[in-house]
């Protein structure tokens, strides 16, 4: 018996039919965010589904991050199952409060009374010319606060399956989409319904060098690979997806088997995920890397809107080839 | 005593009782912080107990309610016992938050008190959502939102009001004006003072309301519940009060006169109702020290409670900071 052909879809398209999916499998869950009804959301994520589902379902909402969030999160602890889109991750700064003050604190300060179980969606990362205030990574921030989840899907299969993952887990989750990943296509293998959000990925195997990545910077990561490849240094890329709880065993067994580990983090380098990470390398596996754990990550600016001054401010595949050179001598 | 509620023995002395519980155990309370088994903030609501004891009047079992950092009248009005109330005051394991929250965040599942939210403003949001979740689950509750006028000034008061409204939601808004937001004075903080006008510019139906008396409270309370159960949408309660102490046990109160304070004592809620119960002959002297005698023995029973109350162990210091599921 052959397997099915693979469904080929974009990165787009992959997070809307888990929203379709999400909504058909449970009727306490609903859509609501700016602009995600009659827009169809700011990145077409959610055309369409006004049509198909109604206002009650795909509710658009004034402009109001904060009430967003901390609506979803009362609805979410009154039973509902709400899917929040904050529209950027920069915008999610007016929505700090409910997130980290009541998300993520009110199971533990209740005594494990209430739990949130909301998921909130919103874009992240740069590379369209979109300046300083669509344009950065806050996942990292994000992933410093106990009591939340925060995945980072890099793949066309973790656009599709981590939202039902996400609607599952009994507390809140942030769901971080890069933006340069809504038009990628990739394959769907028919056979996986299911993706989990506890663990990280090996994507690609290699014995030479580590490369830790997630989100946007994953395809780079990839790409970077192939160029190392082409110089005889075989580079094992990670993908993190899960940036909170970080999967400690899967990143320690890469970095123990190639000693050396470069880290790619779209973040800013100072008090980053990829700072937590080197530290956490040093202080257990300190005696097993051979070389110091280097790091690519956005430089110390905010983003600019020229073409050439963004591309030099974020992390590139040559800037990922360069440090993992550094680390790891062609054979 | 204002309004057309008809008063009778039962419900005016159960008013009574209700705020003299608050006020004995908050000044029980205030005694175990000099003693030091209280620790932390300690925001007391001396002076506002006919707010609280008014609204919960109108409210059913199935209605939540989000509430402030000065909570403790909410949640004894609210029907949590005093016991794992008190509890949570010393951080005991027994306390209605198992020691993580204590005297700012009360939390009951039981009554659906979802804590007390020690960020200005921040509970309001919260409320417009567990509204919107009851508009689908739970037709016909209602969320109160308990709130300083200091909340007024934050952006989130003002997303929730409109988003209320627009969406029609089930949640009654209730403003404690004491004020002072800490130290600052409605006039140093606020264009418009009068904080029901806020309201009424998202055309949610809105009134003043003497937060002194317990029965005008009362009646405003049940006509907004009315109303909201109707499926008019939010409704919004000022009630105009005093906090007779300061603001928490940390406070010279540099920014009010102690004339103030006087002038504002003279109406107190409590030595009123007491005064009025027993002019209208609802309340004999010795129905008084019954009630007093009650009320005593339970603040003495939950300090007892909470002395014998043991400590989470350290080691579940981390349980519940991600959940395994969602309680039912």
């Amino acid at each position: 018996m052959s397997d099915p052909a693979p469904t080929r879809m974009t990165y787009r398209e992959a997070c809307k039919q888990a929203i379709r999916d999400a909504l058909n499998a449970d009727p306490n869950c609903f859509v609501m965010g700016e602009d995600v009804g009659r827009y169809g959301g700011c990145y077409a994520v959610t055309k369409g589904l006004l049509e198909e589902f109604g206002l009650e379902r795909i509710r658009d909402t004034p402009l109001a991050e904060s009430v967003i969030a901390g609506a979803g999160i009362g609805a979410a602890i009154g039973g509902m199952r709400p899917i929040v889109e904050i529209m950027t991750c920069n915008f999610s700064l007016l929505a700090l409060d409910q997130i980290v003050n009541n998300a993520a604190s009110i199971p533990h300060m209740s005594g494990g009374q209430f739990a949130v179980p909301v998921v909130i969606r919103m874009a992240t990362g740069g590379g369209r010319q979109l300046a300083a205030q669509h344009s950065h990574s806050l996942e990292g921030w994000y992933a410093h606060i106990p009591g939340i989840k925060v995945l980072a899907p890099g793949t066309v299969e973790d656009a599709r399956h981590m939202l039902a993952a996400a609607l599952a887990d009994p507390n809140p989750v942030l769901i971080f989409e890069h933006v340069m990943l809504y038009n990628e296509e990739g394959d769907l293998d028919p056979a996986v319904d299911a993706v989990d959000i506890s663990s990280a990925k090996v994507r690609r195997d290699g014995k030479d060098v580590t490369i830790l990545t997630y989100g946007g910077s994953l395809p780079k990561a990839l790409e970077a690979a192939e160029e190392l490849a082409r110089d005889g240094i075989a580079a094992e890329v990670v993908d993190l997806r899960v940036l909170r709880p970080l999967d400690d065993a899967t990143i320690f067994a890469s970095v123990m088997r190639t000693r050396r580990c470069v880290i790619v983090d779209e973040g800013w380098r100072s008090g980053s995920l990829s700072a937590e990470i080197a530290a956490r390398l040093a202080d257990e596996l300190f005696f097993e890397l051979d070389a110091p754990v280097r790091r690519v990550c956005t430089r110390e600016v905010p983003v600019p809107y020229a073409a050439h001054l963004e591309a030099e401010a974020l992390p590139q595949v040559a800037d990922i080839v360069t440090a993992a050179r550094r680390l790891a001598k062609p054979q | 005593m204002t309004g057309k509620l008809k008063i009778g023995k039962e419900h005016g002395q159960r008013l009574f009782r209700e705020m003299l519980r608050i006020r004995r155990f908050e000044s029980k309370c205030a005694q175990l912080y000099q003693a030091e088994k209280i620790r932390g903030f300690l925001h007391l609501y001396d002076g506002e107990e006919a707010v609280a004891v008014g609204v919960m009047q109108a409210l059913q079992p199935e209605d939540a309610v989000v509430a402030t950092y000065r909570e403790h009248g909410h949640a004894l009005a609210r029907g949590i016992a005093m016991e794992p109330i008190m509890a949570e005051m010393f951080g005991k394991v027994e306390g209605c938050s198992r020691g993580r929250g204590g005297s700012m965040h009360l939390f009951d599942r039981a009554t659906r008190f979802l804590g007390g939210n020690a960020i200005v403003g921040g509970g309001l949001p919260l409320a417009v959502g567990t509204a919107l979740a009851d508009k689908s689950l739970r037709p016909g509750a209602i969320t109160t939102c308990f709130f300083g006028e200091g909340a007024a000034g934050e952006g989130e008061f003002h997303e929730s009001m409109n988003l209320a409204a627009l969406w029609k939601l089930p949640v009654l808004f209730v403003c404690e004006n004491n004020l002072y937001a800490m130290g600052v004075p409605l006039e140093v903080a606020e264009a418009d003072t009068e904080i029901f006008h806020k309201a009424k510019a998202y055309g949610i139906e809105g009134e003043q309301v003497d937060g002194m008396n317990p029965v005008a409270v009362e009646i405003a309370a049940q006509r907004a519940a009315e109303a909201i159960r109707a499926g008019k949408g939010p409704y919004f309660l000022e009630c105009r009060t005093y906090r007779f102490r300061a603001h928490s046990m940390f406070d010279s109160q540099q920014y009010r006169t102690r004339e103030e304070i006087e002038q504002w004592k003279e109406r107190d809620p409590l030595s009123h109702m007491q005064q009025w119960l027993t002019d209208a002959h609802l309340m004999t002297a010795e129905e008084l020290a019954a009630i007093e005698a009650q009320v005593d023995e339970e603040i003495e029973k939950a300090v007892a409670f909470a002395e014998a109350g043991t400590w989470e162990s350290v080691e579940d210091l981390e349980r519940f900071v991600t959940m395994d599921e969602v309680p039912q």
